[in-house]
Order: C-alpha cells, then structure tokens, then sequence
C-alpha cells in the first residue's frame, strides 16, 4: 500500500503559490496571510510523518521508506519515474524545511514591501523544489527539483536583495549552475553505465546503487569529481565559497535563512546519499594526488574550511557577512563528519547540518531584525543595543550560544558526535579541527560584545523598539528546537542510526558495527570493489537483486558481542 | 530515597535560574532573592541529607553511588558505535548520569555551602544594583553548571558543567556591560577557556578512543585493570590533555591571563567564581582522572611544574598590585599552583584538601574585600584605604583570620592543607621535587608578605581615601556579615578535618577520599613506596623541621610587611620600588605577559607594520579570500566577458554584419522602389485585394 | 409559393459579403471594421450551409461551426490587440493604424 504523506507535504507549498496567483496583488495582507496560512500548513501536514516516520525508525528492512510511485512511470522511455522516498537522514532534513520555510515567510511580513505576491510565490514554490530535492528518489526528477529551486532563489535575491543584488544573484546563479552541469554530466555517466550493465534505462536511484560501484577505478574518480564539484559548491566547501557571502549579504532576511538552513544542506546532503554510497571504491582507494588519497583530500579542505572561515569571520565588518563565513565554518565540521565515514561522524554531520540550519537561520534573523529597523548592517553603526532591546539581546545570546557549541544546546551535540567520530579515524583530523571551536568563541562573542554591550553611542539606536510579538514567535519554534537538541538528542540519533550504518557499511564493507551482518549490507550486495572490469556484466547481470537484510534487532539479540 | 534523587541537587538552581529569566523582570527584589536564594538552601540541604544517605549507602567503603537519568547522547543501544583504536566498536554513548563518591561529595558540600552563604551575602552587597534579577539568575545559573560538573559521571556531562560555569564567568565577569573593560574580560575569559575546553575534550576522546567510554567508572576500571603500563604514550597524550583544559578553567601558566581580569565581575562573583569553587573544577577534574594520571608520569611531572611555576610566578605579581582584588587573584591564581602541584606530585588528596581550605579562607577573603571596597564606596586601590580596622570591625576581623590562615600560621586551616602539599611535595619519590617544595616555600613566604601587605594597607597606617568617603565608611549589613563570620569560623576550624599523622591527628579527610585515589594493580606496584603510610621517625623530624620552616616563612613575610605598610600614610614607599625599580616595573607590569599575548596570539597589537596571532591570521584570510580566492571566481567571470565581449564584436561586425547584414544592405538597396508601394493601413492592402479580385473576376467572366 | 433554392440563399450570402467587404474598406473604426468581418464571415457560413442542404450531407455545417468558434476566437483576439492598441494611441482609428509599415 502505499501513502501520500510525501506527496501531499511536497505539493502543499505549491499550492499555496497557485493559490496566490489568484489573488490581487494590491491585496498585501490577504496575499501575507494566505502565503503564511499555507507555509504552517506545510509544516502542520509535516506533522504527522514524525509518528510514522518513528514506528518504523529501525526498520532495517527497506531502506526508504514511504515508497511512492515506481520507477520509470514518468516518462518511461528515458526511465524517468516519479519517485519518492525517505530514509532518517532526509526525514530530518525534510522536517527541518518545513520548520525553517514558516519562520522565513513568518518574518517576512514587514520585511518586503514591494512586489509582495511574487515574493511569496516564489518563496513557496522553492519551499517545493527543496522538499523535492530531499524526497526524489530518481535521479531526473531530483535534478529537477535541484535545479527547480535555483531560479526562485535567484529572483528571492536579484529582486528583493540589497544594493549589490544583481551581481550576488548572478554569480550564485551561474557558480551553482556550473556545479550543477557537472553533476549533471555525472549523472548520465552512470546512467549509461546502468544501460551498459543491464541492458536498461532507467534513472532510478535505488536501482543505479546497484551498479555504480562496479564502475572502474579510473572513470569513478572522474565522476565522483563531477558530483564534488556540484555538492562542494553547494555546501560550499572551502575553495568554491565565495558566492556564499555575497548571496548572503544581499538576500533578504528570509532568503538567507533559507538559503543558510536548507539550502546549503543539499550539498551535504547530496554526498551523503549520492558521493558515499556510489562511489565507495573512490574514497576507499590508496590512489593519491599529491600524497593524499582523495578522501584525504576532502578531510583536509573541509579542516581548512573550519578554520579558515572562522578566521575570516573574525575579521568582518557586516554582521550577516561574519555569520555566512561562520556557515562555511560550521559546514566544514558537517563535511568533516561525513568523510570520517563512520556511524559517529555520520550521524553527527546529519545532526550537525540539522543544527545549523536551526542555529544560523536563527542568527539570520536576528541580523534582520536589526536590518529592518536601522537599515545598516555594519557592526560599527551598533553597540549597547542590550540597554533598548533587552528580549532581542536574550534571544541572540542563546542563538549565539547554540552556534559556537554550548553544552546543553545543540550546537554542542554535533560538533561533538563529529569530532568523537572524526577523532576515532584520525586524532590529528580532531586535533585540526579544534581551533574553529575556540574561534568560534571568539567571533560570536567578539561581535555580541561590539554589538550588545556598551553604552549606546550612535544616537540612531535609541529609539529602537524590541521585538514584537511576532518577531518572538518566529524565535519560538527554534529555541525550542535548539534546547530540544541539546538536552534530548536520543531520537535523533535513533531515527539516524539505521540509515548511517549502512552507508557505512556501503563505504566499507566489514566495518564492525554491533547488531549488524557485516558481509552484505541491505543497499547492495555488490559494493565490495570489483577487482577488474571485464566481470562486471557478467556478475551484473545474473545477480539477483539485493538480499533483504535481517532485522537489525534480530541480529542483535542473536550475537550480542562487540556491545560492552 | 534523597539519593536516588541526587539529580534534583542541580535542578534547584536550575529553576531559579529559569524563573528569572521568565519572570525576573516583573519580580520584586525581595521575591527574586526568596525564590534565587531560597533554591540554593533547599540545594544544600539536600545535599547535606544525600551526603548523610551516602555514608549509609557507601559504609566507609568509598563505594561510588551511580544514578543515570537518561541516555543524552547516542542512541541508547549499541548500533550507533564507533572503533576503538583496538578496532574493535564500542557503544557511543553519554548519559545524563549521577556519580557520588567522596570526591564529589566534597565539592558538592563546599559548593552548595559556600554558594549559600555567597547568595546570601549578595542580597546585601547588590541591594542597590541595577540588573538584580539577572545577577541572581546567573549565579543560580552557574550553581546548576557547577553542581553538574561536580555531580557527572561522564567525561562529557562533566564538560556541560565545565562549559556552563565558562558561561555563567563570562556572563557575571561582563555583569556590568557598559563597562569595555568588563566585556573585554569577559571575553578574554571565556575564550581562553575555550582553548582550554578544545584540550580537555580531546582528551576525552583520547580516553574513549582509546578505554572505549566516556564513563568515570569505565575507565577507571580499565586504566586500574592494570593492562595498560605505566608511561603508556596515549594516555599520557590524553592526561596532557586534559590537563590543558584544567589549565584553562584553574588559571594555570600559560592559560592563568584571564583570571586577574575577571575581577571586573562584582565581588560576589569573584569570590564564589574565581575563587571558591569554578577555578577548582580543573583540580577536581585532574583528581577525579587520577588512574589516567599515575600511569602517565610525564603528565604528572608537568602538572607538578606548571603548578609550582605558576604558584610563585602568580604570588611574584601579588605582591606589588594595588588593586585589593587583583592581589587577591593572583593570590587565587598562586593557590590553585598549589593544589596542581600537590597533584603532580601524586598528593592528590592534599591537593583537594587544600582546595577545600581554599575554598573557605578564599571566599572569606574576597567576600571581605566586597565588604571593604562596599564600606569605601566602591574604592579598590589600597592606596586609598588604611586605618579601616576600627571603623568596620567584623569584616577586619574576619579577613584578619582569613589572612592567618592563607599565610598558614596553625592551626588555621591553610596550615594543615598547605604544609601536607609542601611535605609531599619534598618526599615524593622522584628526584628533583625537593627543588618544588624549595618553590613552594618561596610562594610561602610571598603569600604571607603580600597578604599581610593587603591587610596593613587596608586596616592599618593612616587614612588615605579622601574627607567626604571617609564620611561615609559604614560596616556592612548583617546579610553581608553573616557569611563573613561562618566563613572565618570554617577557615579556622576546617583544618581540623585533616590533621597529619605527624602531629598526632589521623588524618582523616584523607582516609576518607582514600577509595577513590586507590592505585591500580600496576600503579600500585610501581610505587616505590606506599605513599599514605605513617612514616617512621626520621620523615617525622623531617615533617617537623619544614612545618617549622614554612611557619618561619609565614612569620618573616608577615613581618616584612609590618615594617614597611604598618604605618602608611599617603604617598608611602613601596619597598620593592625602592630597593629594584626595575623588577618592580616588570612585576607591577605582570610580567608584560598580557601585552606579549597580545602581540603573539590575539594580534591585537601590531608588531610594526605586522600583526601576528588570531586576528593577523584572520586579516591575511580575509586579504587571502577577497583577493585570490573570490579574485579566483571574479577572474573567471571576468575573463568570460572578456572573451565574451571580443565574440560579439566578431559576431556583430563580421559574421553578423559582413555575413547577414551584407545581403540583407543589398537587398534593402534594390528593394527601396518596391517600399514605395507600401502605405501600411490594412485597409488599403484589403481595398487592393479586393480590386485585384474584382479584377481576376472581370477578366474571367468577359473574356 | 416559389421553392427557395440554393441559389437564394447564395445571393443573400453574396450580397452580405459584398456589404462586408465595402465595411472592412471604407470604415474607420475599427470595431465596426471588425464587425463587418463578421459579417463576411456569416455570409460564407450562409454558403456553406446551403451547400450542406444542397448535397445532403453535413459536411458544410461541419465546417460553419468550426467557422463560428473562429469567429468567436477571432474577436476576443482581435478586441484585446485593439484594447492594447488603444491604450498605446488612445484611438482606434484604422487611419492611424500604419504601423505595418515598419
């Protein structure tokens, strides 16, 4: 049987926007409440997947659940299907869309006056090309939403950006896009590669795990190069940053939280499902490029990342450009957990990303704030805004704290899983990465105290009125979020465990895991590396497709050992 | 009952700490201080009945008490794993657990105490303060962190509280926000604790990665399993650091810098933060890794010389400050060189008894100075005080007992914790720590000089401060008082609880903690000597002779300080300045440190053109971004247009306008008479066809 | 009383043509310019449907429809071009209408 939920939370936002295009645009309140209405109700319908995402968190047998659609149903003679389905890790981030995408329409109200209805078209219709980006499961629809969702962002900062909109929207525009291509060409190569294995076209994702491992060395290397330059631009990584700042400091308030929150996270995303699973034999391999292997070689700019954004961050004079170098920062630990490659990094690189979409979009918002009401985002304008907005300084010193990684907040929770799993692997990753932490301080607080404390000085500031009722309840969802993470993070680790383990278990076939067959696991039973290309069609070809793996907790009540 | 509900203790302060931030602004002074105070007493008296329950529970065993709440990190069963470096997996795992044994019940007594009679003593010294509410909120705050961290039973709860009590400093030392110098110092404080987190938890994952848990227990039993040898390198790395965190949150060399300046909190805050209890949580937490530490004697070769290092270095300062309270921080800072010295040494219970001493003396110490600077209307330099001891009788008394004690004049209890680490720090086994109590019996005779110097300056000599404060002196209310005299009555009595076997005592703080600083099997054997066994006569002259030594120190200090401040007046000599001006520049100068870390690691300040540290490293990074690597994308896009630019001037000169353009420039030229036809009304074009149809019409019909 | 025949009704269609077309040539406004392509229009419907009489079949009527929806089509068209161009020129005068000329 099979349900709509992902559907039916895929096409809410939509429409929302189709709704809207229906009413006048003279109408501003009508066009805000309607656009509000349906982004909470986006999140509200989101709702109800937590419970029956939960009753089956463990659930080793299928690796997606929620199925709908099959493959190939779209446009069956290319292969094309319209395929949904999530596992832990899109679950959370799916959850997180649908939070962060009512906040950013929540605090958009006073904040855009002109053109209201397109923007809040364009908002709700990259709400759903983000959604479907973490749903797809077929690799033309994902391309679909992945590039669907560029050009609402595109005009969200070309039209309602500051001074410098064109030239920020533009190179987000065409830096994304080139990674984009690349991707794009990967995408055929193994598309064509299924063909050539199977004899069948088809974009399928669960069906392209199957095959892409067997693609030898030397044309995996290259590809996996392709989806890297796509993700790392995403992500951003370090050297493909540089749009990043930019498309920040321009975009709206909202924009950037959105564009902090989720849109970064489907490059991180994106080498979690597709870079990993894929291409094991790439990041398993000794082969080396300037004595790297080339999964040192993420390791290592992720590290320079953290730290390196961090510096930067230290030195710049526009607020929201010191929190989107903070983003490249924390967005180094998230690819740092990834390539750790093991169930702790993993599942603290999810979390990690979770907390950061939670933590800077609330510290987009916060700059906002401000940008609303003196219209300057330069630190040096501020200082002792605590004396006349004693709510708002609260609020930004516990969004503040959750972003450098306070304890008991949840920042901490993944910086930690990260750098526990990272420093299991190597102490010398862990030991690189923990400047940023103390940087991280140092930025954070640097800026709070410019900003916050002190006497107000420029005569501007002392009219500023604290923040409104509604402005708190944009604040609201996150801190609980944020404490939530912080004090309870169990759920989170549970809902995660099932799908990080066998991406390990993909990456590295035999890793020990307690309570899981260490052989064969439930992606595909091909992964361990092909030793020479000419037994792939015959080894493809007659393999039956994967073995169901046995219940984990089966497993684990069988062969306790290795748990202590 | 009370025990297995040990993890309300820190959920008291906790809610007080949440009822302010919801409620405080519209609460009355008197209600905030009910509710703030209030939860810190109901603290300590369930502390006090959980203690009582554990000697029942424990009956002179020592045996830990462990309560775990809820797993917090990792997913509750052994799925989420990661590889030891043995390889094999190990549970990922963290609880929000409980773990009582002596060592914890020490700080837990000594920190809900003192904090109750700090809490106590600040409804009096902040009655006029603006920011009252927020005051007690983050001092209830902090007590919730300290009493976790004291309370953990993991390496990782431990470092909630170990980060929460950064916090709670950074957010009291910054209390008085409009002050730079006070975020400065805040900022200082919390980000040099930071560095010092980054070692410490490193150093837990060092223990996990390497013991498989993040479990005081766990690894406790496995570092005394007696599998791994002593001097085994990875858990010397692991207790090295750990101990750079402990040198963070304890104000050790090189990480002591923010200490002093953390002073810029109000008093209060000084005296239950970075006096009492915060700064101590780097000894208990090398004392609660004491297994880690006996096998990794290089580790503790370094915390016994960092300490000792640290203990003069910091009384060297102390001795020519001016401020009262930065005397008495870097008294604190010399006193916690103590207690890492006694556990470098392997004293580990010496070191937390002094701690304990220290804690009450310390607190009395600053609570007093609160008291004077109130009474002298917020004055902190000495050299406007003097003759006060007539005017504000209990806190001159008090602090006078304070006084004795820090300097270790018997019995006080500064005597018996201070004169137990200079002895162990003589006998210890290894060569060379004779050379330590030789630096300890220095900082000895510093402490009694400046802290003498301190009490002279202030109750004695002649009045200083100007008509019109003078006017105004008062003693203290009783709210402020009252601390101050349970405080002196602790200081001189808590000595009691330790007295060495060799004047006749049994010493028994140290049996008491004795459980938890048991050897392991292969540290056991290792000892040449088993280290708390009543030594024969000749340790015992021994142990005499250096009490007498220390006593004399405490004497000659005193009294060299008597000759030259007893009678102050205005424009008195400092004897330092007079007989080697310029070690007393460098030393009033603190050493120039902080200016030497400004240049090397904050770059705040520039080294000619150049800045080093942080901030040069990150002015190079952002050169490095906007120029190269975003000039990288610029270029990129610059040379597209460029090549751009140069394909359309192709495209519009040559192929379009040579090529297309050219025909169609002919084409226009033969067709011009043709236009001539053209009038472009439709209804001309249709009265044409019509004509021309009329036209085919005629032709066909009459032909 | 005489059979109408084809050939009536091809003489009412022609001289409903003729009118027509001596409309679309001689007007100036432009809405009685379309109206009189109506009316051509009408005319050859008028033809058509006589012939369909005439051969007894429905092809002819077939095709009036199509004619009709046209027609309907072509005036909604032709009426929005002529708002536009109104808005721009603020006449629908066809003598100011050279614009083809361009």
């Amino acid at each position: 049987m099979q349900s709509h939920i992902l559907s039916i939370i895929l096409f809410t936002p939509l429409v929302g926007a189709f709704v809207l295009l229906f009413v006048p645009k003279e109408n501003k309140d009508a066009i805000r409440w309607i656009a509000n209405i349906f982004a909470l109700g986006g999140f509200l319908i989101s709702i109800p997947l937590v419970p029956m995402f939960w009753a089956q968190r463990f659930d080793a047998t299928q690796q997606f659940k929620f199925m709908e659609g099959s493959a190939n149903n779209w446009i069956p003679s290319i292969g094309a299907g319209y395929v949904l389905g999530i596992d832990g890790i899109s679950f959370l981030l799916i959850m997180l869309t649908t939070l962060l995408g009512w906040v950013s329409i929540l605090s958009s109200w006073t904040a855009i006056e002109s053109r209201v209805k397109e923007y809040y078209v364009w908002f709700l219709v990259l709400q759903t090309g983000m959604l479907g980006v973490f749903m797809a499961l077929d690799f033309f629809l994902f391309f679909v939403f992945w590039e669907a969702m560029l050009v609402p962002m595109y005009l969200l900062i070309g039209i309602w950006g500051g001074p410098n909109k064109l030239y920020a929207a533009i190179k987000f525009f065409l830096y994304t896009l080139l990674g984009s291509v690349m991707m794009l060409l990967g995408i055929l190569f193994l598309y064509f590669h299924h063909h050539a294995v199977t004899g069948i076209y088809t974009f399928s994702i669960p069906e392209l795990y199957k095959t892409a491992p067997q693609i030898p060395f030397h044309a995996a290397i290259w590809l996996f190069l392709a989806f890297f330059l796509g993700f790392a631009i995403k992500v951003p990584m370090f050297p493909f940053h540089t749009w990043l700042p930019d498309a920040h400091v321009e975009a709206p308030t909202a924009g950037s939280v959105i564009l902090a929150g989720v849109l970064l996270k489907m490059g991180t995303y994106g080498f979690v499902r597709f870079s990993l699973p894929f291409f094991p034999q790439v990041l398993s391999s000794t082969a080396t490029f300037l004595n790297v292997t080339t999964r040192g070689w993420m390791i290592g700019i992720s590290l320079v990342g953290i730290i390196y954004g961090a510096l930067v961050s230290l030195m710049q004079k526009d607020m929201k450009k010191l929190v989107a170098y903070s983003s490249v920062s924390h967005l180094g630990f998230c690819t740092l957990g990834i390539f750790a490659l093991n169930p702790a990094g993993l599942s603290g690189s999810v979390l990690q990303q979770i907390n950061h979409g939670i933590s800077t979009g609330a510290l987009f918002l916060i700059v906002g704030i401000l940008y609303e009401r003196r219209h300057t985002r330069e630190i040096a304008e501020y200082g002792g805004i605590s004396n006349v907005m004693p709510v708002y300084a609260t609020i930004t010193m516990i969004m503040f704290l959750s972003s450098m990684g306070l304890p008991l907040l949840n920042g901490f929770v993944g910086e930690f899983t990260i750098l526990q799993g990272t420093f299991t692997e190597s102490w010398k990753w862990a030991a690189w990465a923990a400047p940023g932490v103390v940087l991280a301080a140092a930025y954070l607080l640097w800026l709070y105290q410019r900003v916050f404390f002190g006497t107000v000085t420029n005569p501007k500031n002392e009219k500023l009125h604290d923040l409104t009722l509604r402005e708190i309840l944009t604040f609201v969802p996150l801190i609980i979020a944020a404490f939530w993470i912080g004090l309870y993070p169990k759920p989170f680790f549970q809902i995660l465990e099932q799908p990080v383990n066998q991406i390990v278990l993909t990456v590295r076939p035999g890793y020990p895991i307690p309570g899981y067959p260490n052989a064969t696991p439930a992606v595909n039973a091909q992964a361990a590396p092909v030793t020479t290309p000419a037994q792939i069609p015959a080894t493809a070809v007659t393999a039956p497709t994967a073995p169901v793996a046995k219940p984990a907790h089966a497993a684990a009540a069988a062969k306790p050992k290795g748990s202590f | 009952m009370f025990l297995d509900h040990i993890w309300l203790i820190p959920l008291f302060p906790a809610f007080g700490a949440a009822m302010m931030f919801f409620f405080g602004r519209r609460m009355q002074k008197a209600a905030v201080s009910t509710v703030c105070v209030g939860v810190v007493v109901v603290a300590f008296v369930f502390a006090c009945v959980t203690v009582v329950e554990y000697t029942h529970f424990a009956h002179g065993t020592g045996q830990p008490f462990e309560k775990i709440v809820y797993t917090w990190l990792g997913s509750g069963d052994a799925h989420l794993s990661f590889l030891k470096r043995d390889g094999t997996p190990a549970q990922f795992n963290a609880d929000f657990g409980f773990l009582l044994d002596p060592l914890s019940v020490i700080w837990l007594l000594f920190v809900t105490g003192v904090g109750m009679l700090i809490h106590i003593y600040s409804i009096g010294y902040m009655a006029h303060e603006g920011g009252y509410y927020r005051f007690f909120g983050y001092l209830n705050l902090f007590m919730f962190s300290m009493l976790t961290l004291v309370l953990a039973n993991n390496y990782v709860l431990l470092f909630v509280g170990w980060e929460g009590v950064g916090l709670c400093s950074y957010l009291l030392i910054g209390f008085y926000f409009h002050r730079k110098s006070a975020n400065d110092a805040a900022n200082k404080a919390f980000i040099v604790n930071r560095i010092g987190d980054a070692g410490f938890i490193l150093g837990a994952f060092t223990l996990a990665w390497y013991l498989g848990s993040f479990r005081f227990l766990d690894i406790n039993a496995a570092a005394r399993s007696g599998h791994y040898l002593i001097g085994d390198t990875v858990l010397t790395a692991a207790a090295l650091l750990l101990f750079v965190g402990a040198c963070g949150k304890s104000a050790q060399i090189p990480l002591y810098v923010w200490l002093p300046d953390a002073m810029e909190g109000p008093t209060p805050v000084s005296a239950l933060i970075h006096a009492a209890t915060m700064v101590t949580a780097g000894v208990y937490m090398v004392a609660r890794s004491n297994a880690i530490f006996v096998l990794a004697p290089t580790a503790m070769k370094t915390v016994a010389i960092i300490g000792a290092l640290t203990a003069i270095f910091a009384a060297s300062i102390g001795l020519v400050q001016n401020d009262i309270k930065r005397v008495l921080a870097y008294s604190t800072v010399s006193q916690l060189g103590y207690m890492f010295l006694a556990l470098g040494v392997g004293a580990f219970a010496a070191g937390v008894f002094h701690v304990f001493t220290h804690a009450f003396f310390k607190a009395l110490l600053f609570l007093g100075s609160g008291s004077v600077i109130h009474a002298v209307s917020g004055e902190q330099d000495m050299r406007n005080m003097g003759d006060l001891r007539g005017r504000i009788p209990t806190t001159f008394k008090t602090m006078f007992i304070a006084t004795l004690a820090i300097a270790g004049i018997p019995p006080l209890a500064g005597f018996f914790s201070k004169d137990e680490i200079l002895w162990q720090a003589w006998r210890s086994a290894d060569g060379g720590f004779p050379y330590l109590w030789l630096i300890g019996f220095g900082t000895a005779l510093m402490t009694a000089f400046y802290m003498a110097r301190l009490i002279f300056l202030t109750f004695y000599g002649q009045p200083r401060m100007s008509q019109e404060v003078e006017h105004h002196i008062h003693e203290s209310p009783k709210s402020m008082t009252g601390p101050l005299v349970v405080l002196a009555v602790c200081s001189a009595l808590a000595g009691f609880l330790g007295v060495p076997h060799s004047l006749g005592g049994s010493n028994g703080f140290e049996k008491f903690l004795a459980p938890v600083f048991e050897r392991g099997t292969e540290a056991a054997i290792a000892a040449t000597e088993e280290p708390h066994h009543p030594a024969g006569e000749e340790h015992r002259k021994l142990e005499w002779l250096l009490m007498v030594l220390s006593v004399g120190a405490a004497v000659v200090g005193g009294g060299w300080a008597y000759r030259h401040y007893a009678l102050a007046g205005k424009d008195y000599p400092e004897p330092i300045a007079v007989k080697a001006p310029p070690l007393y520049t460098v030393l009033y100068n603190k050493w120039f440190v902080d200016e030497a870390y400004d240049y090397a690691f904050t770059g705040r300040r520039k080294l000619g053109d150049i800045r080093l540290g942080a901030m040069g490293a990150g002015e190079a990074s952002s050169w490095f971004d906007a120029k190269i690597i975003d000039g990288t994308v610029n270029g990129a896009g610059w040379s597209t247009r460029a090549v751009a630019t140069l394909s359309t001037w192709w495209d519009k000169w040559i192929i379009d306008g040579v090529g297309v353009n050219g025909p169609a420039i002919l084409a226009r030229m033969i067709s011009y008479p043709t236009r001539l036809l053209e009038w472009g009304l439709v209804q001309w074009y249709a009265l044409v066809m019509v004509a021309g149809l009329l036209g085919f019409a005629v032709y066909y019909v009459w032909k | 009383m005489a059979e109408i025949t084809t050939l009536h009704y091809l003489v009412v269609a022609a001289a409903l043509f003729v009118l027509g077309v001596i409309g679309v040539l001689t007007r100036r406004n432009v809405v009685i310019v379309l109206m009189s392509i109506e009316l051509i229009l009408n005319a050859v419907n008028l033809n058509l449907v006589a012939f369909s009489r005439m051969w007894g079949n429905l092809h002819g009527q077939v095709f009036s429809v199509f004619i009709v929806v046209d027609a309907a089509a072509e005036a909604a068209v032709g009426l929005g071009i002529l708002i536009a161009f109104f808005r721009n020129k603020e006449t629908i005068n066809v003598d100011e209408i050279d614009l083809l000329k361009w």
